[in-house]
């Protein structure tokens, strides 16, 4: 163990050279720094990941409760209540990918001073698959037929067929490990009668709970049985929620009142104005994230009352009547200039990209390009395939007279409404109109089958937002695009092919990705699924957003880490002195 | 007045109860999914199982009676026990916050303090300069103080919260360092230096909300003074050679308190409600922040039963105020 | 009723004839310097909004990303020639990170303020000094109504506007066309949640004046009771009636920025002068005046209106008139 943690520490000190410098100074006893005060502007309601998928929820409760294996900053499995990570070459995946065998490190005890067994492991298994739990995290057990406890510190995961990416159960931040004997009581529908199980989960994280107000604040301490020597630095945490990003990132960047901020959604102008207080310091990380455009490859139009925006043939072409047309959505593409909507709207936490899947590197697409806006490129291609504006109005017609005339829609946020009135323009000097339209985010990304205004129902031609997948394997977000998931009346709406987009032979080249394994045939197979969605007309990729989160500059040993909970190192968090 | 008053309590039940029908409706009428701020990572599938295993979606005959149940039965109940340790309430489900999964009540009760003390404090605070602004000001209308009182009462209003809080906490916190921008509500009153720490964390919040309620009173304060100070019972009282002092004081403000009062009555419940904009800007997390949290994250148990509780206060408040009109001028008759 | 709400907008007051009551009133109203000023900026933001569009050459959604960010006139006069702080005369009032004029936002977005709040401030008061005098002064309507006005007080504002929302929005866009359905919309939807205050407090002061001596000698005469409200009551709950006027002005242009919020207003791309002082407020260090102006404009106007209601207060009153 001791061993162990000193080869991460080493691997830490590569990635975080600047940071580690100061690192022979910060050693000591448990809690010799005091206090450390974190704050997310959204309020963590709590603390059991299961019953709540929210990141914020999700995020602190990793302080407290962990999983088997975590990923670190740069995306890779590290092992965290185990020995090491298992593979088909150390012998821990079976040869024909239907089980893992995950080995506990020994001598592991939960905050109340209980051994860490493979109990508690199988345990949460059966927590998170019982049918009346409503668990938030159950897709991470899809596929698991048992999990086995052959021994004490043995947990065997088995699988209904060959999984290629066995990494799902227990690993990451939305996978903790809970304590079986304090949720035996907990499971099933009794779930949300355990109000003070759910509010204090015993862990074996580096801090445990003193008092949890949900919604407003956790305080936290130093937890005693943490199984690292010296860790954490901190003594106490106080885990403020609440406000909005801008306070948050003032709290840390101007007034100094707390040590770190999550999720700095703000211009990058106001951030660098924050900077200038001098108390803290904006970090930029990126995973998967990408701001796109959703285009309806169905007919919005509202006349068509029950059958708005459903495809007549759900495996059929594009039913929109001019989205289809691949010389429209390039032309649309062409004429925006992403660098400059990084500039305005992400700044250091943007990049351009083409993709659809940005990341992780080895899924990363280079076969198209999109950064250069070209408006006359864009005009010509539109003129040369017949969209003409024959009325002098400034807008151009289709072939069959319909006016080129869109509704954009997205969540109510001010980076999204300046990008709004941005595209509004380029689009205006291709001869496209648009309508702009936002809406509050409670109700867009909601689903209920009852409102209009839902991205879901797309009553609109085009909608912008951000998606993502957890993890490295894109495998589950790449099946977005499956004819059969476009949503529906029949289905309640439900279904993450929002675009509604079919392509010919997608669904085949998809069902061959969950049949093979190796990361290069994989990543393979990935960036052809990638390419043919944007080809396709699936959707019009932005920006790849990165994470921006801000720590004081008292604050060491942050390293931000978007393929697992941002806290996940919480516990080398330390104070410069 | 006596048996206006218990005719009034007894008829505010019904009415209540028609109240809490009508925002149970609305709101499971009003679009809105509390799996909405669920990462959309989380599939289709799983969102339904969750809505499934919190009861989200059952018709509204029977969930409505159910809480109704709860609110009106089970809760009193498990206040009864609390006090007096007994345990009626056992085994009995609460009403149970959809976000939290934990009784709404609970919340409610740990919430309350912050909002008390800063929501509370404003409109005391309010109360006390309104007043005599607004007698001052009409009593010497045109004046210099008049008009002064006049501008910053106006500027004052038509400023919203969510600017002049901005404003002031960019001013005393970040530039000049003096108070904290963020309410810490673990902080308890034990000593000197924490009540000083309690005293500095509140002048801001206090501030901004103190001066929106100052403007409207004294507004409404100074115009029914005005109309008074012009009656002829006034040139009576003057001619009889009463004091300025009583006329003023005793006659003519006892006769222009009655919009006053109703313009308090109406916020007072609003007290309680905390004050949205404000709690949010400040952190000061109590009730109105938990009431907007629960409205963006659709968690209709603690919306209803937040709502529902302003609507018994607003009931009270005003039938409060009925009670009031009849002992300022008793003339005023109900019955 | 019809003759308060006239005399409140006070547009209608020169055309009255020339003789006689009215124009006692008009002399006894320009002799007020506060509502003689008031209604000067009245004209002057109204010209403002309406006409300044037509001459000012900038249009208010039109993108300039290499002029973005400049700082009004006066902040680059006071800097002096060799700062660096970027300024033209072109953008007097400066521009927004997009480029886009500031003072061209603030004529359209003021033509949307002023029409929202002058109209649903005018509906809330209708229905506030409807309900409110009906339920002091007839008895029998006075508990359904008070009820009434205790249901709308305790229901939760947000979804209230999100059910009408679902309800109204598609309809009303059908029948009037985006821009006017919304605006109806937004109107009603503030109109119709804060009369409330209004009623309670003209109640209160109708259920007062009904005992007075004055009041009960009219009735005595047998004056019908519409003759009673109009020529003994309405002057008389006049004063009240105009704070909430004033109050409900600022209210209602600072409410529909809240509503656009929600989706439920105009597209964002439309400023309002409520919206224009929510977006700038996240960079109220950098550039002040993007905050400063549009609330100016909302204060200016609200303290012109209530000046112009003290003056009409004491013109309407007798018993200074003349004096």
């Amino acid at each position: 163990m001791k061993m162990k943690s000193a080869l991460l520490g080493a691997a830490a000190a590569v990635a975080f050279a600047p940071v580690m410098a100061q690192a022979a100074g910060h050693e000591g006893p448990r809690g010799r720094d005091g206090n450390v005060s974190i704050i997310y502007w959204q309020a963590p309601s709590i603390l059991n990941p299961f019953l709540s998928g929210g990141t914020k929820d999700v995020e602190s409760a990793s302080m407290i409760i962990e999983p088997l294996a975590r990923y670190d900053q740069g995306g890779n499995l590290t092992p965290w209540l185990v020995e090491e990570i298992p593979s088909v070459d150390n012998g821990g995946v079976s040869a024909d990918l239907t089980s893992i065998t995950w080995k506990i490190t020994p001598g592991l005890k939960w905050s109340d001073g209980s051994d860490f067994t493979s109990a508690d492991v199988k345990f949460t298994y059966e927590y998170c698959t019982h049918p009346e739990g409503g668990c938030a995290q159950a897709t991470k057990f899809e596929g698991v037929t048992s999990v086995d406890t052959p021994d004490d510190l043995t947990v065997v995961v088995n699988f209904g067929q060959p999984t290629p990416n066995p990494y799902g159960p227990f690993v990451g931040g939305e996978s903790p490990i809970i304590q079986a004997a304090q949720f035996a009581d907990c499971i099933g529908a009794a779930a949300s009668t355990c109000t003070e199980q759910n509010f204090n989960p015993i862990g074996t994280g580096p801090f445990k709970v003193v008092e949890f107000k949900p919604n407003d604040v956790i305080t936290m301490e130093a937890n005693d049985m943490y199984r690292v020597e010296g860790k954490p630095a901190f003594a106490t945490v106080t885990f403020k929620g609440g406000g909005d990003a801008t306070a948050a990132g003032r709290a840390v960047m101007e007034t100094g009142e707390f040590d770190y901020a999550w999720n700095l959604q703000l211009a990058p102008d106001v951030i660098a104005e924050m900077q200038e207080g001098g108390k803290g310091t904006p970090v930029a990380g990126f995973g998967p994230l990408v701001e796109r455009l959703m285009l309806n490859n169905s007919n919005p139009d509202p006349a068509l009352g029950d059958m708005r925006s459903v495809k007549q043939d759900p495996s059929g072409p594009s039913e929109h009547p001019f989205l289809g047309d691949p010389a429209v959505y390039k032309a649309m593409s062409m004429a925006i200039d992403r660098p400059l909507l990084v500039e305005i709207g992400y700044g250091q936490a943007g990049k351009v990209t083409c993709n659809w899947v940005p990341a992780p590197d080895a899924f990363n697409s280079t076969s198209l390009s999109c950064d250069t806006q070209d408006i006359d490129g864009a005009n010509a291609m539109l003129d040369a395939a017949g969209y003409m504006d024959t009325d002098g109005d400034g807008v151009r017609e289709t072939p069959d007279g319909v006016k080129m005339s869109i509704l954009y829609q997205t969540s109510t946020n001010a980076v999204r409404q300046d990008f709004q009135a941005l595209i509004k323009e380029w689009w205006s000097q291709i001869g496209i109109e648009t309508e702009l339209r936002n809406l509050s985010a409670s109700v867009f990304f909601g689903g209920d089958a009852g409102s209009p205004d839902t991205f879901q129902k797309f009553y609109a031609d085009v909608q912008m937002y951000a998606n993502t997948f957890n993890g490295t394997d894109p495998q589950a977000y790449l099946g977005n695009g499956l004819c059969d998931k476009a949503p529906r009346p029949d289905s309640q709406w439900q279904g993450e092919n929002i675009s509604r987009v079919c392509i010919e032979g997608y669904d085949e080249l998809h069902s061959q990705l969950s049949s093979t394994a190796g990361i290069e045939a994989r990543a393979e197979i990935g960036k052809k699924l990638n390419d043919m969605m944007v080809e396709n007309g699936g959707l019009i990729p932005l920006v790849h957003r990165g994470r921006l989160s801000a720590h004081a500059n008292s604050l060491g040993g942050v390293a931000l880490n978007v393929w697992d909970s941002e806290l996940w190192n919480v516990a080398d968090w330390y104070r410069i002195k | 007045m006596l048996t206006f008053t218990i005719r009034r309590l007894i008829l505010a039940v019904p009415t209540l109860l028609f109240i809490s029908l009508v925002i149970y409706s609305l709101l499971e009428f009003a679009p809105g999914d509390p799996m909405a701020n669920m990462p959309l990572t989380i599939p289709d599938e799983v969102k339904q199982q969750m809505r499934e295993a919190l009861g989200v979606g059952q018709p509204i005959w029977i969930s409505f009676p159910k809480w109704l149940y709860q609110f009106f039965i089970v809760e009193p109940l498990v206040l009864i026990d609390g006090i007096f340790g007994s345990t009626f309430s056992e085994g009995q489900q609460r009403i149970i916050s959809w976000q939290t999964r934990s009784p709404v009540m609970d919340i409610v009760a740990e919430r309350l303090p912050q909002t008390l003390w800063v929501v509370g404090t404003a409109y005391v605070v309010a109360i006390l300069i309104a007043l005599p602004i607004g007698i001052y000001s009409a009593y010497r209308q045109y004046s210099v103080f008049d008009q002064a009182g006049t501008f910053v009462a106006m500027v004052g209003y038509s400023v919203p919260p969510f600017f002049s809080g901005v404003l002031v906490i960019v001013i005393f916190s970040v530039n000049l360092g003096w108070l904290p921008s963020i309410y810490d509500t673990t902080l308890e009153v034990v000593d000197w230096e924490t009540f000083k720490l309690q005293l500095k964390q509140m002048i801001m919040p206090v501030m901004v909300l103190a001066l929106q309620i100052t403007s409207q009173i004294s507004r409404f304060m100074r115009a029914s003074m005005l109309d008074n100070l012009k009656q002829d019972y006034v040139r009576t009282a003057r001619a009889k050679g009463m004091s300025e002092w009583t006329v003023v004081m005793v006659h003519v403000l006892r006769n222009s308190m009655i919009p006053v009062v109703t313009v308090i009555a109406l916020g007072i419940p609003s007290i309680f409600g905390g004050a949205i904009i404000t709690e949010q800007v400040f952190k000061v997390n109590g009730i109105g922040q938990l009431l907007i949290t629960a409205i963006q994250a659709n968690d209709l148990p603690t919306v209803q039963t937040l709502t529902f509780v302003f609507a018994i206060l607003i009931v009270l408040f005003n039938l409060l105020a009925d009670v009031l009109y009849g002992i300022l001028d008793p003339r005023i008759r109900y019955d | 009723m019809t003759d308060a709400t006239n005399a409140t907008i006070g547009e209608k007051m020169p055309e009255a004839p020339a003789r006689g009551r009215w124009a006692d009133v008009w002399r006894q109203f320009r002799a007020h310097r506060g509502a003689f000023w008031g209604m000067m900026f009245l004209v002057f933001i109204t010209l403002f909004v309406t006409v300044g569009p037509l001459i000012w050459p900038h249009d208010p959604t039109a993108l300039d990303i290499r002029s973005k960010d400049m700082r009004p006139f006066y902040v680059g006069l006071f800097a002096g020639e060799d700062s660096n702080v970027k300024w033209s005369w072109e953008h007097p009032l400066g521009t927004d990170n997009l480029g886009r004029d500031l003072m061209a936002k603030l004529m359209l977005g003021g033509q949307v303020s002023l029409a929202v709040g002058w109209v649903a401030m005018l509906l809330a008061l209708f229905l506030g000094a409807l309900i409110g005098v009906s339920a002091g002064f007839f008895k029998s309507l006075d508990g359904p109504l008070m009820r009434m006005t205790d249901l709308f007080l305790a229901l939760p504002l947000l979804p209230l506007l999100l059910v009408m929302m679902l309800l109204f929005r598609e309809p009303l866009r059908a029948t009037f066309g985006s821009e006017t359905g919304t605006f109806i919309l937004i109107v009603v939807v503030i109109g119709i949640t804060s009369w409330m205050q209004t009623a309670r407090v003209v109640r209160g002061d109708v259920l007062a004046l009904k005992e007075r001596e004055f009041i009960l000698a009219a009735r005595s005469i047998g004056t019908p009771s519409s003759k009673i409200i109009s020529r003994h009551l309405l002057p008389n709950v006049m004063s009240a009636i105009m704070v909430s006027a004033t109050l409900g002005l600022a209210n209602a242009i600072i409410t529909e920025s809240a509503i656009s919020f929600l989706g439920l207003g105009f597209p964002p791309d439309f400023p309002t002068w409520g919206k224009l002082l929510s977006d700038a407020t996240s960079r109220l260090q950098r550039f002040p005046e993007r905050v400063i102006w549009p609330g100016v404009a909302i204060s200016f106007t609200v303290l012109a209106v209530n000046y112009m209601g003290d003056g009409l207060r004491d013109a309407l009153d007798p018993r200074i008139r003349g004096r």
